[in-house]
């Protein structure tokens, strides 16, 4: 890794090398694009919903603070503490005060990229406070010290054998087991030990609904619920474009997300919160961390309509074939792409890169973001801020001037077809792209030569 | 923290978003030839199952079901339920749920799309019950199932209680390698039984 970037490319070597992992890692997640096509293919106004849920979105991001200010009223009316946190830091201030206060040692956590992104595990433990991940995916990356790979799959780079050695280490069931159902029967008594000795519980938050107060938590082993139901603490973050306008929206978004996401028609649980449970206490901690920054750029804005389905990441070909931490931010394939450079563009100024720009991102979006048109975006304003590497940018200038002049391009390309078969391989080797490829034999003639022969004839 | 509240208002009203409206929302989506069929088939194929309890008669019913069959402990808030023997007002800490092997719980309404079932927190004061048992049991009317889940939104009252949800089949998981294995944290298994 370079000095204070991430370089995708370098960051995906090692996950390249491996080819029975990266095909394994690729056909695992194509074969959940495949189930989210077979589930939206079920609903016959499934593209009608996709701009319905897009529009009521960028509704939504019109009125923001308006919808905010409602949600804030009606949830403290219910007897919810709503609290603002402008970035990571005060939100894990405000969370561990809370912890504090109550004198919390043992917190249970279900998934939320929000407090991810936070780095609010770290922050928790660093004071004393054991957090427990209880999504099954988080809690083998957590197990393993790493960050998950995936925004609704954490540990879908990993294969069974691994978590069952993982287990093995950590939990203590015998060594050599890999069926994920004897896997998954041994976390299930470790997690379900956690929930009941829990002192409290963290969420994350898909939907805040302005119009009541309430929000909503979809998951599919029910954990959000098993981790607020116990304890007598429950503290909900959710980013500032999580909310929106009516009760009756869910009816569009909760049939966008899971099929979006795992190809289910919902989720298992998708559980409403209205204030705190009886006798316990409920803490809503909203988050910008750069959302409003987003929000005023023009071109940008609409990415933060993202219901983190992560159906771009499924369909995505250099996700799919480089693995999640490659990208080195919590957020990794197309989605992470256009929102990490927001946050340091010299830092992530490759993830743009790591795109074919095929647009098979913005067509499985469910609320129809132009996730390719933003990557492109991304290329031409990193270009013009010379945060692109200087071979890459002397590259695109040389091309573009050729590629504006007929003769030079004619006269190149009878070059390359005369010299490409006569090339040592390692010449191809030493580009990122050519790596891992044969370049095809060159053709004798161009299209153009092609043509003109044969309209001669 | 008042300070970061107006920080974070100003900075969304400054971005000066233009207005676009409010789209008006579907009551009806796709709709079924057979609601009863297609809800019980939603719930199969979710790993879930639905029974049909013709006479209506609950007892009878539950005792087809194996895991209601072998209980020893039963927790129901419907009545019929013959076997129930956890009473509800003795609890005084959630936990206490951890060891029922069947929760028997009414439903409020069922959706064909996708074999979600709406319930309430009403009468009963730990929610843990929904999630802690081993084996889940959610009793509703069938004239109560309805096509998708605008036509859902359309009947339910969200707000009215502190928590509702909907269930749809048993807690599972695909973590490891994409395999479906059901009964993750919560429930083994979730039936739907209609009256
Ligand atoms: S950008 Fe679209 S496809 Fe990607 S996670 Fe967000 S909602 Fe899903």
């Amino acid at each position: 890794m370079n000095e204070g970037t991430t370089e995708h490319p370098e960051n995906a070597a090692a996950f390249v090398a491996n080819d029975a992992r990266l095909k394994w890692h690729d056909q695992s997640l194509w074969f959940v694009r495949e189930k989210r096509d077979r589930a939206s293919s079920v609903i016959p106004e499934w593209e009608s919903l996709r701009a319905l849920g897009a529009d009521i979105k960028a509704h939504t991001l019109s009125r923001l603070a308006d919808y905010l200010e409602e949600f804030e009223k009606k949830a403290t009316a219910l007897g919810a503490h709503v609290h603002f946190a402008r970035d990571a830091e005060e939100h894990n201030r405000i969370v561990h005060g809370l912890l504090r206060e109550r004198n919390v040692t043992r917190v249970v956590k279900s998934k939320s990229m929000l407090t991810e992104q936070c780095g609010l595990n770290h922050h928790l433990e660093a004071h004393g406070i054991e957090v427990i991940d209880t999504d099954l995916g988080e809690r083998i990356v957590q197990l393993r010290h790493e960050p998950p790979s995936h925004i609704v799959m954490p540990a879908i780079h990993l294969k069974k054998e691994e978590i069952g050695d993982l287990f093995h280490d950590t939990m203590g069931s015998a060594s050599g087991i890999s069926d994920p159902k004897v896997l998954t029967e041994v976390a299930r008594g470790q997690l379900r030990g956690n929930l009941l000795a829990a002192q409290a519980g963290i969420t994350g938050v898909n939907f805040a609904i302005a119009e009541t107060g309430g929000f909503v938590v979809c998951t599919n082993e029910g954990n959000a619920d098993l981790g607020t139901a116990i304890p007598p603490l429950h503290i909900a973050s959710m980013g500032i474009e999580k909310v929106i306008p009516r009760a009756k929206d869910l009816g569009v978004f909760l049939r966008l997300l899971a099929r979006s996401a795992t190809g289910q028609p919902v989720t298992a649980y998708s559980s409403h919160f209205h204030g705190p449970r009886p006798g316990g206490e409920l803490h809503i901690v909203i988050v910008d961390h750069g959302r409003s920054e987003i929000l005023g750029r023009e071109h940008y804005r609409r990415t933060l309509q993202c219901i983190r389905c992560g159906a771009c990441m499924n369909t995505c070909p250099v996700y799919r074939r480089s693995g999640g931490h490659s990208y080195g931010v919590t957020v990794p394939g197309p989605l992470g792409a256009v929102l990490a450079p927001h946050i340091d563009p010299k830092k992530h100024r490759s993830l743009p890169f790591a795109s074919t720009l095929c647009g098979s991102c913005s067509d499985v979006c469910p609320v129809q973001i132009d996730l390719h048109q933003q990557l492109l975006l991304w290329r031409g304003d990193l270009g013009r801020a010379e945060l692109i590497p200087l071979r890459k940018r002397a590259a695109s200038q040389l091309a573009g001037w050729v590629l504006a002049r007929t003769w030079a391009y004619e006269f190149l390309g009878r070059i390359a077809r005369w010299i490409l078969p006569k090339l040592p391989k390692a010449l191809l080797r030493a580009n990122d792209w050519g790596r891992q490829r044969e370049l095809p034999p060159a053709p004798k003639e161009s299209f153009r030569e092609m043509y003109r022969r044969r309209r001669g004839q | 923290m008042a300070n970061s509240r107006n920080d974070i208002l100003r900075a969304l009203r400054a971005a000066h978003v233009p207005p676009k409206p409010l789209p008006d929302l579907p009551t009806s989506g796709v709709q079924y030839p057979d609601v009863h069929a297609q809800f019980a088939k939603s719930l199969s194929d979710v790993g879930g199952r639905c029974i049909f309890a013709g006479d209506g008669d609950i007892e009878i019913a539950l005792s087809k079901l194996p895991e209601y069959a072998s209980a020893i402990r039963v927790l129901s808030l419907v009545p019929g339920a013959k076997k129930a023997n956890v009473n509800m007002a003795a609890i005084i800490d959630p936990t206490e749920l951890a060891d029922v092997d069947v929760c028997v719980l009414p439903g409020q309404l069922g959706v064909a799309e996708n074999g979600a079932v709406w319930v309430v927190e009403d009468g009963f004061p730990f929610r843990a019950g929904w999630y802690l048992a081993q084996h889940m049991v959610l009793v509703l009317r069938a004239d109560t199932i309805v096509h998708n889940m605008h036509e859902a939104y359309e009947r339910i009252s969200v707000g009215a209680r502190g928590f509702s949800t909907f269930i749809s089949g048993p807690s599972k998981t695909a973590d490891i390698e994409q395999s479906l294995v059901i009964g993750a944290q919560g429930p083994r298994s979730c039936t739907a039984l209609v009256v």
